[in-house]
């Protein structure tokens, strides 16, 4: 059914379709709405056969999750940036024990300074802690992935986050196709857990592993991880066959093939999440003949764990050059996503940039982006740009801290340096 | 040979007569040939382990209590260490193991999964030691009594970290010595007034239940279990067990200085219901703290040529003030 919502809410009404037996609730902007919305479902009785636990902390809620799944039951929980890292020494655990638990990441930057807007730094923090990631493009794509990443996580007993962007997700009202309980019946299936702590078959979970056997069984969470890989594209296909649309899979291309009339990209734009609709208008905008016929095309991630490195390869066959973006740093070296790609590309001989953008809200403007690929196409771009960073901001701070010793604290000064500004993206 | 054995009337120095002297339905779960081993045999705890102990008699109560139907959380620590030697396993119960700090939230969860499943014999309970409870998994511990779930939560307080080599945590008294004490301050042994006695802040939740005991009393431990096991909601049940590696005490020595700690008011022994003290289990024969301090080598800076008779004095004044405040020589 189609219908106008917030992407939180949507979301919120896809888990509840999923039949979660336990929900962990913890308050932590911006995933806040998605907890309430199905706290109200379960209150209106709409999702039955459902606890919903409020907790202290989200460690607690990772906490509960792990306790519920072990217990044979569908456990649910939602959270992001600091959250994410309270909780993530069991988030780490729930996947070491094979618990399949769906996590809901509106992603959001971390701390400090701290900061409730959108980025990516949150869950690529979490990228090796065994946890499938799949990142969503548009609200309808994040209510899918939720309805997947319950079967999919179940088939390999293995943990899922669903990441969405913070706020530009989470908080826009968009039209979504709402599938129906009978539609999502038909694609998951109940939950029947691989372990499961039952007084009538005794099972004791988590024992300690020690050198004789820690190799394999980590080497299991990466074949686990290796299986998803074949996995996701055929549950995009399953999922087609019952909903009647195009959702998850490992990538999505656009511009990028030489399909539709469109010529073969020498450019080809590497990003995840919602970015990729303004990269696709961009893109658009470019590859008109009036404004340069630039030959760019996009490639959308959308499991970044695993990593599809063959699907990469692939979809960057015939390009001269990639531009990872990405709302994201690896401090120290550069790009996260852009490492990853780098790894996939390897002696393929391509030009490739990353573009660190976006980070804390920073938002990522068409004109921005034209100006970038324009750039890239000319390959005058540096390896490692910094979109629309304010240099004068940077430079100052620097200065300051040549000449005085006790500069105070930075993140402050460099907001005196910009002082009072109206509430509006920038 | 049958399994009776030679029936002795008087076990000195217990204030018990013979289990066998009493009734079947009467004798303590232990005493039953078919008690359930929860923590079976074979496990690699120390000698004497007071913790292990602890933990075999409450399970098995516990299990006796649910008819067998029982789940267990237990928490980083000895009793997880030297239970789970895999691929051994002393645990005859469904039992997990997550994290240090997470025992009584894990068990929360379990408790959600029994409800939505409709499984609604099965009962969880969630362990751990001192340092699992009092400090690392505190958040998680008051989570679970605020909301009132569904979960006993036992504490076997052998009053330091031991798991990781005795170092000090929130439920090491005065003076006692650990490896980490001896830094802090001009005293080897452990700052006073620091520290905090966790049963009289699960009293503040006003759950439904809080019980301590020892390990020095098997059937006061396994009646307030098997009370516990009756009662829906959070309870919470903490236990002195005395450890030999961190308390440089004897092996044979356990049970001996559980009973000890709670015959010189020491340790309190009570139970209190929605926050109410509701009984104690007064003491017998009252004596002085050295009759308690004086075996255990993390005490033996205090006996040394010039005691620290200070030091004992304050360490009397406390066990005189759970006297008062428990009302430990005429018992509530």
């Amino acid at each position: 059914m189609l219908k106008q919502c917030e992407g939180s809410h949507a979301v919120a009404e896809a888990v509840a379709l999923c039949r979660p037996e336990v929900i962990c609730a913890y308050p932590i902007s911006p995933q806040t709405h998605i907890v309430e919305g199905i706290g109200e479902m379960v209150k209106s009785g709409e999702l039955k056969n459902c606890e919903f636990i409020n907790v202290e902390s989200e460690f607690a809620a990772m906490s509960v999750a792990i306790g519920a799944s072990a217990g044979g039951a569908r456990a649910y929980t939602a959270t992001a940036s600091q959250g994410l890292l309270f909780m993530a020494e069991a988030v780490y655990n729930a996947s070491g024990l094979g618990l399949p638990i769906v996590m809901t990441v509106a992603n959001r930057a971390i701390g400090a300074p701290i900061n409730i807007w959108n980025d990516h730094s949150d869950s690529l923090s979490q990228r090796d802690c065994g946890w499938i990631q799949l990142f969503a493009e548009t609200n309808q794509e994040a209510l899918d992935l939720h309805i997947q990443a319950f079967k999919l996580a179940e088939e390999l007993s293995l943990p899922i986050m669903v990441c969405m962007d913070g706020f530009i997700l989470t908080h826009a009202y968009e039209r979504v196709d709402m599938p129906t309980q009978a539609q999502v019946d038909a694609f998951l299936p109940p939950y029947e857990p691989r372990q499961v702590l039952d007084p009538a078959d005794p099972v004791s979970i988590g024992a300690m592993v020690g050198p004789e056997a820690f190799m394999e069984v980590r080497y299991l969470a990466h074949a686990k991880q290796m299986q998803a890989l074949e996995r996701i594209p055929q549950l995009a296909e399953e999922f087609k066959a019952v909903f009647g649309r195009d959702s998850g899979g490992l990538t999505h291309t656009y511009c990028a093939d030489g399909v539709d009339g469109n010529d073969g990209a020498e450019t080809i734009v590497i990003a995840m999440g919602s970015v990729l609709g303004t990269i696709k208008d961009t893109v658009d905008e470019m590859r008109k003949p009036e404004n340069g016929g630039h030959k760019i095309g996009v490639l959308g991630i959308t499991s970044f764990r695993p990593f599809p490195l063959e699907a990469v390869r692939v979809a960057l066959a015939n390009c001269k050059r990639f531009v990872v973006l990405e709302k994201s740093l690896a401090v120290g070296i550069g790009g996260i996503v852009a490492t990853n790609v780098r790894m996939a590309v390897t002696g393929m001989g391509l030009k490739g940039y990353t573009v660190v953008a976006g980070l804390g809200g920073r938002a990522i403007t068409m004109k921005s982006l034209t100006g970038l690929f324009d750039k890239a196409g000319r390959d005058e771009l540096e390896p490692l740009t910094f979109l629309d960073l304010d240099w004068n901001v940077v430079n100052n701070q620097l200065e300051r801290e040549k000449l005085v010793r006790r500069s105070g604290p930075a993140a402050e000064a460099m907001l005196r340096d910009i002082g009072a500004v109206a509430a509006r993206n920038y | 040979m049958s399994n009776q054995q030679t029936v002795k009337f008087y076990q000195t120095g217990t204030f018990t007569v013979g289990n066998r002297l009493l009734a079947p339905e009467d004798r303590s779960v232990q005493a039953n040939m078919q008690r359930t081993n929860s923590l079976n045999s074979g496990h690699r705890a120390c000698q004497g382990c007071g913790e292990a102990l602890g933990a075999r008699y409450a399970i098995d109560a516990a299990m006796n209590a649910t008819n067998r139907q029982l789940i267990a959380a237990n928490a980083t620590g000895c009793l997880e260490v030297f239970s789970t030697p895999y691929p051994e396993t002393s645990w005859q119960i469904p039992w997990i193991h997550s994290l240090f700090g997470n025992a009584a939230a894990v068990a929360t969860g379990l408790a959600a999964a029994m409800k939505v499943k409709g499984k609604n014999n099965v009962r969880v309970v969630a362990q751990g030691g001192d340092g699992g409870t009092t400090d690392i998994g505190f958040g998680c511990l008051s989570g679970m009594f605020e909301r009132n779930d569904d979960v006993l939560y036992i504490c076997y307080d052998n009053e330091a970290y031991m798991n990781t080599g005795v170092q000090r945590s929130s439920a090491t008294p005065g003076a006692a010595r650990t490896a980490t004490t001896m830094p802090v301050g001009a005293e080897p042994g452990n700052v006073f007034g620091q520290g905090k006695f966790v049963p009289a802040i699960a009293m503040a939740h006003e759950i439904p239940y809080v019980a301590t005991a020892t390990v020095a009393d098997l059937r006061d431990l396994e009646a307030k279990v098997t009370k516990a096991m009756t009662i829906h909601g959070a309870r919470y049940i903490h236990i002195l067990v005395p450890c030999p590696l961190g308390w440089g005490s004897a092996s044979h020595d356990t049970i001996r200085l559980a009973r000890l700690a709670k015959e010189t008011g020491l340790f309190p022994v009570f139970e209190a219901e929605y926050g109410e003290l509701k009984s104690t289990l007064a003491i017998r024969r009252q004596v002085p703290v050295e009759d308690y301090l004086k075996p255990q080598k993390r005490f033996a800076h205090l006996f040394g040529k010039t005691p620290a008779v200070d030091t004992i004095a304050r360490i009397q004044a406390q066990a005189d003030r759970n006297i008062r405040r428990y009302k430990l020589l005429e018992g509530v």
